[in-house]
């Protein structure tokens, strides 16, 4: 089934064009990461898709068009994990995680046993049920990182969208967050993850999407997506690539038109 | 947890209504409590039941209702712009029913006609919330809002700085002084009855919004994208703070530092969840302006000590209090 499908989707936010003819389909089981230069339209789009920005063109979300939908129902299709990691007060993990639920409840009630159930295995799957009653604004940067995923999953959406979540994690909690994001793909969530680390887009991504000046210049499997060319025209680097059993090997050099004695070609 | 929040919103509301009680007991003319009581339930005793029905009820109904709006709004505001230090003078609706209330004062038109003053106050509410509505415009932004509030209080309270510039006798001038100092002295049944509506009006407004608040606490986008509409959000919280301190200030003037202090006080011991947050707050907010009206009338029963002063008296150096422990907190 496609959860996501963009056809022709432009953005202009005042006069600068932001992204241009994108179209793209999401389905199930797919852990795409969306990769691209500084600047390339990447957070945009994913934003375009959840109506936080202006955008012409088909959204179609789980079949629906998303100009039919509410905010709140989007969100019910809709999980995303914006790139700062925002906190503003001293609330604890557990109720933190619990704000998932906000798209599934109305009026003034409270939570029920299945929105309990579902914030409880969000925190089990994510290993933070042992610090619940901690304050948020005291966990270190890999512990909040888990917190706002759990935060995510705890709204049971089929979707998950990701703005740089390894922004700022050494490699240990970059292959923890891979791997969980790696996880909900195996129970069944998709997830979209912009990333700027390419050795982490190419070992954990099921395809890649590459952006450029607001267009989609490459989609398909890593290998087809990371090429030398690719990395010299649109990213403007020498770039040392090779497939190994891990998976391939992404390693920028140099600057293209600089010294690259130890750039391969393969 | 749910237990303890019961709990102290029990503890809350009970404290509120001591205050409330004592405030309808405390004052110059020296009352028996059972006389008292007699007379403003079953309207025995000719001057009793005047005192208790005409000038202390509606001091005791103003303090309980403008000290919830003042906490309330507080509340609101910290949690919708995601500032410890926002309050609810913060938009420019006090500064502005400041502005009206003194050009009533000013013009002379408040001794022609009392409610002249308020009705101006409440006016001069009213423009601040649409020209900060309007500076502030589509974009949801919420430096926009608080550049825009602030733009609006330096104009109001420089127009107020005018009028007393041209003040044409000391007595105008002392008056203006006065009024904005906030004070719940002589305040009558028909201030209540002016004022209440609009509170209750922003009431509702405000306490709308504690999901959306909670939503908050991982910023705009965030909630967003869990179903949080932020326009209706930011313009819940203007319309609600403009309605309720609008039509606060009016009948009692700019009483600061309740709205600020009550929130961040209440705020660790409601777990920091901003829509728990919110009738705390409001009982908070409450229980401080009745007890510091009370306080005003112990201290100085024969010099009107002015309510404003007064907050800000006890509010400044708990405020002090605050930096300290938080600085120690981080260190």
């Amino acid at each position: 089934m496609t959860l996501l499908n963009l056809s022709r989707l432009h953005v202009t936010l005042g006069t600068r064009r932001v992204l241009h003819d994108i179209s793209l389909d999401v389905g199930a089981g797919e852990l795409i990461g969306l990769i691209g230069p500084n600047g390339a339209g990447k957070s945009t789009l994913l934003k375009s898709v959840l109506g936080l920005v202006p955008s012409s063109g088909g959204i179609r979300i789980a079949g629906t068009a998303a100009s039919r939908l509410s905010l709140r129902e989007r969100a019910k299709h809709i999980a995303y994990l914006p790139q700062d990691r925002e906190i503003s007060w001293a609330v604890s993990v557990e109720h933190l995680v619990a704000l998932g639920r906000t798209p599934h409840l109305r009026g003034f009630s409270g939570p029920g046993a299945n929105d309990v159930a579902l914030v409880e295995s969000a925190m089990q799957r994510m290993e933070i049920a042992a610090f619940r009653h901690r304050s948020a604004l005291e966990l270190s940067g890999g512990e909040r990182a888990r917190v706002l995923i759990a935060r995510a999953l705890a709204q049971d959406a089929a979707l998950l969208l990701a703005d740089e979540p390894t922004a700022g994690l050494d490699p240990a909690h970059q292959i923890a967050l891979m791997q969980s994001l790696a996880n909900m793909v195996g129970q069944g969530t998709s997830v979209v993850v912009s990333l700027h680390d390419l050795g982490l887009a190419a070992r954990w991504c099921t395809r890649l999407v590459l952006i450029h000046e607001g267009s989609i210049v490459a989609d398909g499997i890593p290998a087809d997506v990371l090429t030398v060319d690719h990395m010299r025209g649109i990213y403007g680097v020498e770039t040392y690539l090779e497939k190994t059993a891990q998976g391939l090997i992404v390693q920028p050099v140099a600057l293209v038109g600089t010294s690259h004695d130890t750039a391969g070609k393969r | 947890m749910k237990d303890h929040f019961r709990l102290l919103l029990l503890g809350l509301a009970l404290l509120t209504c001591i205050m409330f009680v004592a405030s309808l007991l405390v004052g110059p003319a020296a009352l028996g409590t059972s006389d008292s009581i007699r007379a403003l339930l079953m309207g025995q005793g000719d001057a009793i039941v005047i005192v208790m029905r005409e000038i202390r009820l509606p001091r005791a109904l103003l303090g309980l209702m403008i000290g919830a709006t003042l906490g309330l709004s507080g509340a609101v505001l910290q949690g919708y712009l995601r500032n410890p230090l926002a309050e609810p003078g913060l938009l420019g609706v006090s500064a502005s029913a400041s502005l009206g209330a003194v050009i009533a004062i000013y013009t002379g038109l408040s001794l022609a006609f009392p409610l002249a003053l308020p009705l101006m106050a409440l006016a001069g509410a009213v423009l601040a919330v649409l020209l900060v509505q309007a500076l502030a415009g589509r974009s949801a932004g919420t430096l926009t809002i608080i550049l825009a509030g602030v733009a609006v209080s330096s104009f109001a309270g420089a127009m107020t700085t005018l009028a007393l510039n041209l003040s044409p006798n000391p007595f105008a001038a002392m008056e203006i002084v006065y009024w904005m100092l906030g004070s719940l002295t002589d305040r009558s049944m028909l201030h209540v009855q002016l004022a209440a509506p609009f509170i209750l009006m922003g009431w509702v407004l405000l306490f709308s919004l504690g999901r959306s608040l909670d939503a908050l606490t991982l910023g705009p986008d965030a909630a967003a994208s869990m179903g949080i509409n932020i326009k209706r959000v930011q313009l819940f919280a203007i319309l609600g703070t403009a309605a309720s301190v609008g039509a606060a200030t009016a009948v009692a003037g700019a009483i600061g530092f309740v709205g600020l202090i009550v929130p961040h006080v209440l705020r660790p011991l409601v777990g920091a969840r901003p829509s728990r947050l919110l009738p705390a707050s409001a009982l908070g907010g409450a229980s401080m302006l009745l007890g510091a009206d009370i306080l005003a009338r112990l201290i100085a029963p024969d010099r009107d000590l002015k309510l404003g002063v007064l907050t800000a008296i006890i509010g400044a150096p708990f405020f002090l209090w605050l930096v300290f422990r938080t600085r120690r907190g981080m260190s």
